[in-house]
């Protein structure tokens, strides 16, 4: 058994954040992680992360951040957590920058900007694109250097609940297959987002959404799961992302005619609306024929090739390895794709979830700063600012707490090892957890995507159903103790199912069109019924849902046009 | 679609035995070797384990030998390993032990990046708001940054197959990352420069070029190694083999146009250093009746004082 103050889930940018600000505060702070911290699916990020920082010359503010992440999320945003982030982004960016992240500078040696889509002034901080990267690799050094205790590549497969708290979680060391009890006073959960619930996604094979199933499972809500962001540029053929920043840079969109689409949709922002509509305008485009391929372009011909070099390396790069263009030479075939979760366990800007003792921070977490529809370069900063204040945080209530309460520690390991023993002992039902994990993503993108009806949405609630029956005769055919990726897929995939089906009720519940959520049954915002949050809550017998209002503290809605 | 095979050398930790296991998968034409593993374990055999999560080679999981060299399996492409259907070839990782199939022990490798204290020492109180630095000095180390981490040049280093102290191409990468910003103070950049000239530093690297060209990023480990080395002279650390070596090596072309290779080893080892010089004793003796001595009378070569000349016009640059 071991014993912390503080227990974080997840060695991504919130959690390694969350767990050095905890670690600052001298509290016993200690990361679990299923993948080495730098594996993290932050790696991916390429565009930049946002501040208004002002400052000679510049006349953004927090209020113009602000705003704009409120437009961005067709008001769905909560705007007392969305002031806090954009009030508190410059000082967390001066921070990463003074950890050593290697900021592009503009000719006077200071931190240099680009655009970035739905800001109404240009504020995004960036290395080349290969931001997260850069991001995720300092977080990580700074780990080394406060010297913390990382229990790396351990697969946490339960949330400890004692007396109506969480008191720590239930884990399996990867490399040994022990299962050990981790005790806690209080948990964040950084565990990332979902993108393997959809087939395909930009996301890596990693975010499989176990943070927020583990949350679900132990009572703490889920928030606006209907809310899954599509990006406007993923690859045609592997689904891999080509960052925002391209069309930062000044790349164009355009379809079989070479005409620039985005003129109609969006006559002032152009390329730069925000994402959901401009998936929404590639569908559009793509199912009236302009497409080719079910795709249209991206155009950075123009851009020259030092620029593309300098900038755009990564996304060169990708375009030649994995769709053979050469985008110095060649428009680039794209199309929308999944990317992003703007749902998550529901908290407050201190991270806390309704679950004391449980605080959440990152993709898994919807402190709604993203309401409808996340603003590029936000969610990077959201990592930062909102790991950094959930550290804290929870070492403020882990102090007020005296010794945790024990539920029996060998009732919590029995309990997970007679749920593995079971996966082990069923016979081969005649499909692996692959087979059922790919029907699960496609229908998925087939009908909870970027367009959405009531019927489509059925169909895929049905086939959750169906899938999460299948997956109870799922056997697990390698009996190893050492990394059996057999094993952990099939929980994985467990947990997936769990998501699929709150983001399927959710968006079946939301009746109208607000951000990412379009329906083509209810196409119009419907402000007076549908100004709420959507809350989801594990119960028998399947999802209950729940509202919430929405917190308005100076940005009234509006028509949202760009 | 086309056909893939597939030789997966395979680690059983239960019996610690390795073994060689054929796959044949269906895959897309633009299919990654990644990809054909990733068929395998979803549906062929799931007891075979791999590391993998990005697939757009920025997460460093997926380094692994593929056809004896170190590769990162979602960016080699299978056309371009098996352009007429040959078997292809897969192992983990070089210079780790195994730990199951593919999966390879990490942990020495994540030991050495720590050992040159990886993290930025900058003067210090911090300013109020960014450190000033040159868009150059930044641009440079992207170069460095963009290291993921996945170890194929520690795979593939011909140095750490003989001498598991030297700390490598990708921790020594990470070092210059440090010692070419900055932001560093004077102070912290002399510290390193001193820690990394010492034994098992950047003067164990044989200039091989393996860790250059298995490098999926670019990084040019060994490039940064002579960075280093160039700033760690430069900073007036001289007072080791690898500096002695160098200017001996230098000395001697200088002045009589070739090598002299019997006073390469003394001169590396220091004039002075006695008991240094002694321990080589036995392999001279070795050398001596094997006939491969040097010999001791090094004459000047005919034309040398133009090789003079060509040092004199260079140093005075
Ligand atoms: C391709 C791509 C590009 C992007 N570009 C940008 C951008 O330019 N700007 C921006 O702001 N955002 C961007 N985003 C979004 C942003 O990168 C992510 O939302 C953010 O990095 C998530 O960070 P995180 O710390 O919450 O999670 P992650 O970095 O995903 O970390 C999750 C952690 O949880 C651990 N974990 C998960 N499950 C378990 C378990 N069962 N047991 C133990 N550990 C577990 C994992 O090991 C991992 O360490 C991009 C996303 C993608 C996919």
């Amino acid at each position: 058994m071991y014993q912390h103050d503080v227990l974080v889930i997840g060695a991504g940018l919130a959690g390694m954040r969350a767990a050095i600000e905890a670690s600052r505060m001298g509290a016993d702070v200690a990361v679990i992680t299923k993948v080495h911290p730098v594996r993290s699916h932050s790696n991916a990020a390429q565009g930049g992360i946002n501040a208004a920082m002002g400052g000679e010359g510049s006349d953004d503010t927090w209020e113009l951040h602000a705003y704009d992440t409120v437009k961005g999320s067709d008001w769905l945003g909560d705007q007392d957590s969305i002031e806090v982030m954009a009030k508190e982004a410059p000082q967390d960016i001066f921070e990463l920058e003074h950890m050593g992240v290697i900021f592009a500078r503009d000719e006077f040696g200071r931190l240099a900007t680009r655009a970035f889509g739905g800001a109404s002034k240009q504020r995004t901080f960036y290395v080349g694109d290969i931001t997260g990267q850069a991001l995720l690799h300092v977080m990580y050094e700074q780990l080394l250097k406060a010297g913390m205790r990382v229990y790396e590549e351990w697969f946490v497969l339960s949330l400890i609940k004692e007396e109506g708290e969480c008191a720590g979680a239930v884990a399996m060391n990867m490399m040994t297959g022990d299962i050990e009890v981790i005790r806690a006073k209080a948990v964040i959960m950084a565990a990332g987002g979902i993108g393997r619930v959809y087939e395909p996604s930009t996301n890596g094979l990693i975010c499989t959404g176990d943070g927020m199933a583990l949350a679900y499972r132990i009572g703490a809500p889920m928030m606006d799961m209907e809310m899954v962001q599509y990006h406007p540029t993923t690859l045609k053929g592997n689904g891999a992302l080509l960052t925002e920043g391209a069309r930062g840079e000044g790349a164009y969109l355009i379809n079989k005619d070479g005409d620039r689409f985005m003129k109609k949709y969006a006559p002032n922002k152009m390329e730069l609306a925000s994402r959901d509509v401009v998936s929404r305008s590639e569908a559009i485009e793509i199912q009236e024929g302009r497409g080719v391929d079910g795709c249209v372009y991206l155009d950075c011909r123009h851009l020259g090739e030092k620029l593309i070099r300098q900038r755009l390396g990564q996304i060169a790069e990708l375009a030649l390895e994995f769709a053979n263009v050469d985008i110095v030479k060649n428009p680039v075939p794209i199309r929308p794709g999944m990317h992003y979760i703007m749902g998550g366990i529901k908290t407050n800007a201190d991270g806390a979830s309704y679950v004391p003792g449980l605080f959440a921070a990152g993709e898994c977490a919807n402190v709604s700063i993203h309401g409808g529809n996340r603003l590029g370069a936000n969610s990077l900063l959201e990592t930062v600012v909102f790991g950094r204040r959930s550290g804290k945080a929870a070492v403020e209530f882990a102090r007020s707490k005296a010794k945790p309460v024990r539920i029996s520690e060998t009732m919590l390991v029995e309990q997970q090892k007679a749920k593995i023993q079971k996966l082990m002992d069923q016979p081969y039902p005649g499909y692996t957890s692959a087979r059922v994990r790919l029907e699960m993503g496609k229908i998925m993108d087939k009908h909870v995507s970027v367009f959405r009806t009531e019927q489509g949405m059925k169909e895929a609630g049905d086939t959750i159903l169906r899938l999460m029956q299948q997956y109870h005769k799922l056997s697990v055919r390698d009996h190893g103790k050492v990394y059996n990726w057999n094993l952990f897929s099939t929980l994985e995939l467990e947990n997936m199912l769990d998501v699929a089906e709150a983001t399927c009720m959710s968006a079946l519940a939301r009746k109208e069109s607000r951000g990412a959520h379009s329906r083509l049954d209810f196409p119009d915002r419907n402000d007076k019924e549908w100004m709420k949050h959507t809350l989801v809550y594990k119960a028998e017998g399947g999802p209950k849902i729940d509202y919430l209002p929405v917190v308005i503290t100076q940005w009234p809605p509006e028509r949202r046009t760009y | 679609m086309k056909t893939v095979n597939l030789k997966v050398k395979r680690f059983d930790p239960a019996t610690r035995k390795s073994k060689f296991q054929d796959y044949q998968v269906e895959v897309d034409d633009s299919a990654a070797v990644l990809d054909a593993i990733i068929e395998v374990r979803e549906y062929q055999d799931e007891t075979l384990a791999v590391r993998c999560s990005c697939r757009s080679a920025i997460c460093g999981s997926c380094a692994m030998r593929v056809n004896g060299h170190a590769k990162l399996a979602c960016m080699t492409k299978v056309s371009s390993v098996s352009p007429n259907g040959e078997t292809i070839v897969v192992e983990p990782l070089g210079n780790a032990e195994p730990v199951k199939d593919l999966v390879a022990d990490m942990g020495p490798f994540w030991a050495k990046v720590k050992q040159v204290q990886p993290w930025l020492k900058p003067s210090l109180p911090a300013p109020d708001r960014e450190y000033i630095a040159p868009q150059e000095a930044m641009q440079d180390l992207v170069g460095a940054v963009n290291c993921i981490m996945c170890g194929a040049c520690v795979s593939d280093c011909t140095v750490l197959e003989v001498d598991k102290n030297f700390i490598g191409p990708a921790a020594l990468a990470k070092a210059y990352r440090f010692v070419g910003d900055p932001r560093e103070t004077q102070t912290a950049r002399d510290e390193r420069l001193s820690q990394l000239s010492k034994y098992g530093g950047i003067w164990d690297c044989t200039h091989c070029y393996e860790c250059v060209q298995v490098c999926p990023k670019d990084v040019a480990p060994m490039e940064r190694i002579l960075d280093i080395r160039r700033a760690a002279v430069a900073a007036g650390f001289r007072d080791n083999n690898g500096t002695r070596h160098s200017d001996s090596f230098a000395r001697s072309v200088k002045h009589t146009g070739s090598l002299d290779e019997f006073r390469l080893l003394p001169e590396s080892l220091g004039l002075d250093d006695i008991a240094a010089q002694l321990k080589f004793v036995p392999t001279a003796l070795r050398a001596i009746a094997k006939g491969k001595v040097p010999s001791p009378l090094h004459h000047k070569r005919p034309g040398a004082e133009h090789v003079t000349r060509i040092f004199d016009e260079m140093e005075k640059e």
